[in-house]
């Protein structure tokens, strides 16, 4: 492993403009270190010779004093990101061999800033999924082991499984994520690193592959709050192509970590204890409440009564927009084509060969309740109860500046667990979810290590469009918790 | 609510995904028990809420009606599965529709 791909983005920053190294040598160390650690399955595709294309420009935009700020830093892209001319795969058999003709703003914007594509993030089909089991290419493995049991292969959460995967095993210094019900954070918190899904409109969609289109978000996973500040700073803006795309400016996010957290209120949700919340993830929350007032913040207990019915609301609006989103994939005008007897019967061949089962019962459940008759009782439903969900959250933005919780009820889980039945396999999301409905802000970092040596996360949550409380708070909790754990291996 | 296999044919036809006769059992129960799980929400009073179909607090921005882009031809074609006739202006293609 070499000395390079150890860095942060923030200290290759530093020492790139020092000319202690080059982007291009920086982009082959973690070229060699993709390639070594193929086994744990984190990119769909590498993209190795466009990496050293990329680096060289860099360098030599840097010699022409024209560094932007990302220069040189070699990033994986989730493979929901549309890429030009490199295969994007959305981790479906629908999209095999689908080379986008455009660049997807966010990954478009991270190219102006300077960065170098390292290659194609894996990720659950469609961003449907909390494991990143449920990939056409395969399973990615989490690069934490388990000490009761390091035989155990361990899911690195999901859907951005490939991504967490990548920043924490150091084959990426950074990567994109996108968050529709808790994608970034979830599986931040299972692999040890720092991801932020910004309050929604910050990042543009357009050309993000679109799942749940009025809650999928685009953000940042690193190493660390810093370098999630950087990445996220040139990820975000407003953009024409994207009609919910918020027309505000974008704050200098790495000048929020100033440190000091003094009188901030930071509200503790008691919906947040669940019987049952394990004694592990209760003793990090409650170590985090105290790190929070050791740095002169206020700890208030705060409710938000509707937290039970996000899990249910989530699954009704997700879905219903996934049906209408995924309709586009029917074998006319790009990806995968089974031929059938009739136009019907080549769409529904194309659909059946073409998705997974977590996606297929997804398409059906969007599609029954937003079907004639079932509409008012499910969708419509759902939506109210969603503003009830969101009011809560306004209401508690009354009295807090921002919100601290866990942010998964467990530790990163095996392979082999929670596939019986999908409704288990959600409740992994119930902490990350209704700040996904509300639209806000949520960052996890790495607080701490359970029993077995696996990595815990908080998330702390902040108002729309106030990243920066978010970060500054972030900042102090990772100076008090000294995280340096790292996987075995790196 | 509870799906009966005949339900779970007639979701799967509006979803114009093909699903096998043996599936339906089983799609039937899942399926089920999802509907089963988010059914909790009836006991939420929602009287008098209206419903929030997006948090994004902005009203769709107008933008002159001029045209923007065009003229991408082999860019959108560039990906579609099969038959492309190049050499009659190059189209989309899918099997008969009209007999």
């Amino acid at each position: 492993m070499s000395e390079l791909t150890k860095l942060t983005i923030a200290q290759a920053r530093d020492k790139m403009a020092k000319g202690e190294f080059t982007a291009v040598e920086l982009t082959e160390a973690h070229i060699q270190a993709m390639a070594a650690k193929r086994n744990l399955g984190a990119y769909i595709v590498e993209t190795p010779d466009l990496a050293r294309e990329q680096a060289k420009a860099s360098d030599l935009r840097r010699q022409a004093g024209q560094a932007g700020a990302l220069e040189g830093i070699p990033l994986g892209i989730k493979d929901l990101f549309c890429t030009k001319n490199v295969q994007t795969t959305a981790a479906s058999r629908i999209l095999e061999g689908f080379k986008p003709q455009y660049e997807s703003t966010v990954s478009g914007k991270l190219l102006d800033a300077g960065s170098v594509m390292l290659g194609k993030l894996n990720l659950d089909e469609f961003a449907m999924g909390s494991s990143n089991m449920t990939s056409y290419y395969g399973k990615v493995t989490n690069p934490w082991k388990s000490k009761a049991d390091p035989a155990k292969k361990l899911v690195p959460g999901g859907s951005s499984g490939g991504s967490a995967a990548a920043v924490a095993a150091r084959i990426a210094m950074g990567a994109t994520g996108t968050d529709t019900g808790g994608s970034i954070r979830q599986p931040a918190a299972f692999c040890g690193i720092t991801g932020i899904k910004p309050t929604y409109g910050r990042c543009s969609r357009w050309g993000v592959v679109a799942f749940a289109s009025s809650l999928d978000q685009a953000g940042p996973m690193a190493r660390d709050v810093r370098d999630c500040a950087i990445m996220l700073g040139a990820m975000a803006g407003h953009d024409p192509k994207d009609s919910t795309s918020a027309p505000m400016a974008v704050p200098n996010f790495e000048a929020a970590l100033t440190g000091d957290i003094r009188g901030l209120k930071v509200g503790i949700p008691k919906e947040y204890r669940p019987d049952g919340l394990s004694d592990e993830i209760q003793k990090v929350w409650e170590q985090g409440i105290e790190w929070l007032k050791a740095a002169g913040a206020t700890p208030v207990e705060i409710t938000l009564p509707h937290t039970k019915y996000a899990l249910p609301t989530y699954y009704i609006v997700a879905p219903a927009e996934a049906s209408s989103n995924l309709a586009r994939y029917d074998g006319v005008r790009f990806g995968l084509r089974v031929e059938g007897s009739s136009l019907d019967d080549m769409y529904k061949k194309t659909r059946a060969a073409g998705f997974g089962s977590e996606v297929r019962r997804r398409i059906m459940i969007g599609t029954y309740v937003l079907s004639a008759g079932y509409y008012d009782a499910y969708y419509s439903k759902a939506q109210k109860v969603r503003r009830l969900i969101a009011d809560d959250f306004k209401k508690a933005f009354e009295t807090v500046d921002v919100i601290l919780t866990p942010t998964a009820p467990s530790a990163a889980f095996g392979m082999d667990e929670n596939t019986d039945d999908p409704v288990t396999m959600w409740l992994n999301d119930v902490f990350t979810i209704p700040t996904s409905l509300a639209g806000l802000p949520g960052l996890s970092l790495p607080a701490g290590l359970d029993a077995a040596g696996l990595p815990l996360g908080l998330q702390l949550i902040g108002r729309p469009f106030d990243e920066e409380t978010v970060f500054k708070v972030a900042g102090v909790m990772e100076s008090a918790a000294g995280f340096t754990a790292t996987p075995e291996g790196v | 609510m509870s799906l009966d296999k005949a339900a779970v044919r007639a979701i799967a036809e509006l979803a114009r995904i093909e699903v096998r006769d043996e599936e339906l059992d089983h799609l039937a129960g899942e399926l089920s028990g999802i509907l089963h799980f988010v059914e909790q929400l009836a006991e939420v009073n929602t009287d008098g809420v209206p419903p929030m179909s997006s948090v994004a607090d902005l009203t769709l921005p107008m933008r002159a009606d001029v045209v923007t882009d065009g003229g991408q031809f082999a860019a959108v074609l560039a990906n579609a599965p099969d038959g492309v006739i190049e050499d009659q202006g190059g189209f989309f293609t899918v099997p008969k529709v009209v007999e």
